[in-house]
């Protein structure tokens, strides 16, 4: 075998047998996606519930085609005891309780969530409404004609697949590489390897080859979840520009680790670091919850982490159509960001750890 | 061609560590196929003269040639024609002694029938599947050795191969290590104790404070200066009382 291979061979087995480094970069991002995933999954089609008590005409003579229409944002329950429909309601059970008397619709509604008590209100008013009309035999002066077209928002998961994706990322590039710098030090690996017929150049190709397979294998995973028909993620036309922005990602997050390995004396020190350094950055960088009502000086932070341009880029690739435009100046910026932390990193190394 | 060079000339090697000067001016010279030992107590600056004359620092002043090549800056050839066991066993992260062998021999181009073979002269192969962290003191010392000996080096440097070992683990490693010795290689050892310098080395160096003090085969050094053994050998050139 030659030294390049051997090395990237003893670098992925030291990886794969440490058991915490796999959870915390592999197992522990996943498990958040599946979590996320199953408590958004309805997050965007909440419909209203309304109890029916006794018969009331406007409701039960609707024609089957606009009943239909009506259930798509209502769920009807029925049920003949009012007081207890009313208790429902006081509960929050369902949104409001709705009964005929004396010819007149009356409705009662919970004021606890304002939104959902203004969209029962509008749909039973549009109801008796059209009943009304209806009742006078005339055609309808006014028509209301509707049509859908596709939201630019994006669903949930469109949205944190990509962010834990970055964090994923940023956590197994910067952690991997400050610990075999920390590791190598303390165990003397580093002198041992400068004394036997090898480049520094061999040494680092190994260590940067491991860091990126084991990126992409990340990336393989998380979209193979994300897309199973349960969490329902649609890539787009362009996905696979997530690859080159992931190995500049890669890089730049190497960087990091690599700074910090330079730094730190021990593996605690380095943990401790990289803790304080990657929790803060995929917060700011969107990578749990979207970041647009953040304070202005807050969103000038975040442009300075290179997994803020990380997670938008791959959001774009990935869910939003975005293509090369998209992806160009961010792989460039995370390049930057990579050469300068590199040779900051490069000034503060140390062989030894004493 | 014989090449006739000296296996180690090291002349005036300075190292200073912020206030320390930890290495103050050695010279020596080693034979080809001589097991040489550089002796004194800690502290005294072996591991820096070693680090300095394999390469791995930058001396100060002075210089050092291995086999006719000046050992800094590193040159791949040179490197490939010696062996070197640190004074911490330097060794990758949760491997098992086999994939530790294994990966040392690609790094030197070794087939890894030979990094077995190797495994099994220093009395490994029972523990071929043990990762370096669950080996014992000594296994790990066999270990650190095989690693440094599976390019079958000319020239082999040791640094305090026995320390921390138990009686019987140190009587097996100096077999070991007369047995390298026997086949034609230099080996340069450094130690803190007499008794291991006496039995193996054709000559040693005794150090201290940065300098040698005086070098020559043990049995000579104990007669010159009418001394018992090395202790008191030790005691007559410092006029301070040998300390492990
Ligand atoms: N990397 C280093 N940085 C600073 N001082 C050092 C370093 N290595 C050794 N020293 C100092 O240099 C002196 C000689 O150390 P060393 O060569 O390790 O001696 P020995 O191997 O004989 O015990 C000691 O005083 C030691 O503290
Ligand atoms: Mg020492």
């Amino acid at each position: 075998m030659s030294a390049f291979r051997s090395l990237s061979w003893a670098m992925a087995l030291g990886l794969l047998r440490d058991r915490t480094a796999v959870f915390f970069m592999l197992i522990f991002p996943l498990m958040l996606l599946a979590l996320f995933g199953v408590l958004f999954q309805n997050e965007s089609t909440s419909r209203s519930a309304i109890v029916q008590v006794g018969d009331v005409a406007v409701l039960d003579d609707l024609p089957e085609a606009e009943f239909a229409a009506l259930s798509d944002a209502l769920t009807i329950e029925k049920t003949a005891d009012r007081e207890r429909a009313l208790e429902e309601v006081r509960e929050g059970d369902v949104d409001a309780a709705v009964w005929e008397e004396d010819g007149r619709v009356q409705l009662r509604y919970s004021a606890a969530d304002a939104a959902r008590a203004g969209t029962v209100q509008g749909l039973m008013r549009s109801v008796v409404q059209g009943a009304n009309l209806a009742a006078t035999g005339l055609p309808a002066t006014y028509e209301l004609a509707t049509d859908q077209v596709e939201d630019k928002s994006v669903k949930a998961i469109q949205y944190f697949t990509p962010g834990l994706l970055g964090w994923a990322i940023a956590m197994g590039a910067s952690f991997m590489s400050a610990f075999t710098l920390v590791q190598w030090r303390r165990k003397r690996i580093l002198r041992r390897l400068w004394l036997a017929p090898v480049g520094p150049g061999t040494v680092i190709s190994a260590r940067i080859g491991v860091s990126l397979a084991f990126s992409f294998v990340q990336v393989a995973i998380f979209l193979a979840v994300a897309t199973m028909p349960y969490f329902g993620l649609k890539l787009t036309g362009n996905w696979w520009l997530s690859l080159p922005l992931v190995a500049c990602g890669t890089l730049s997050f190497m960087s990091i680790g690599l700074l910090i390995g330079a730094w730190a004396k021990s593996d605690e020190a380095a943990n401790g670091a990289l803790q304080v350094v990657i929790m803060p950055m995929a917060f700011l960088s969107g990578s749990f919850f979207p970041t647009g009502d953040m304070p202005g000086w807050l969103s000038t932070v975040a442009d300075f982490l290179p997994l803020a341009h990380l997670n938008t880029s791959l959001q774009d690739v990935l869910s939003r159509g975005g293509g090369w435009g998209d992806a160009l100046p961010v792989m460039g910026g995370l390049l930057l960001f990579t050469a300068v932390v590199t040779a900051v990193a490069a000034r503060l190394f140390r062989w030894d750890s004493t | 061609m014989i090449d006739n060079t000296a296996a180690i000339d090291v002349r005036g090697l300075r190292k200073r560590y912020g206030d320390v000067q930890a290495v103050d001016g050695v010279t020596f010279e080693v034979a080809r196929g001589e097991f040489y030992g550089i002796l004194g107590p800690n502290g005294a600056g072996k591991t820096t003269t070693l680090e300095l004359v394999e390469g791995l620092r930058q001396p100060d002043e002075g210089s050092a040639h291995l086999l006719g090549e000046p050992s800094w800056p590193r040159s791949k050839r040179l490197l490939r024609r010696i062996g070197v066991q640190l004074q911490a066993s330097a060794f990758f992260e949760k491997l098992t002694a086999r994939e530790q062998i294994h990966t040392f021999a690609a790094l030197y181009g070794a087939s890894r029938e030979r990094a077995d073979a190797m495994l099994d002269t220093v009395g490994l192969t029972e523990k071929r599947d043990v990762r370096d962290d669950k080996l014992s003191g000594g296994q790990a010392q066999r270990l650190s050795i095989a690693c440094a000996l599976v390019h079958d080096p000319e020239l082999v440097f040791l640094d305090e191969p026995t320390t921390g070992l138990d009686p019987q683990a140190r009587r097996n490693l100096w077999d070991l290590l007369r047995g390298i010795n026997s086949t034609g290689r230099t080996v340069v050892l450094t130690t803190h104790y007499m008794d291991e310098a006496e039995l193996l080395c054709d000559r040693v160096a005794i150090m201290d404070a940065g300098r040698i003090l005086r070098v020559g085969p043990p049995a000579d050094l104990i007669r010159e200066l009418g001394a018992n053994n090395l202790e008191d050998v030790f005691l007559q050139l410092t006029g301070r009382e040998y300390r492990e």
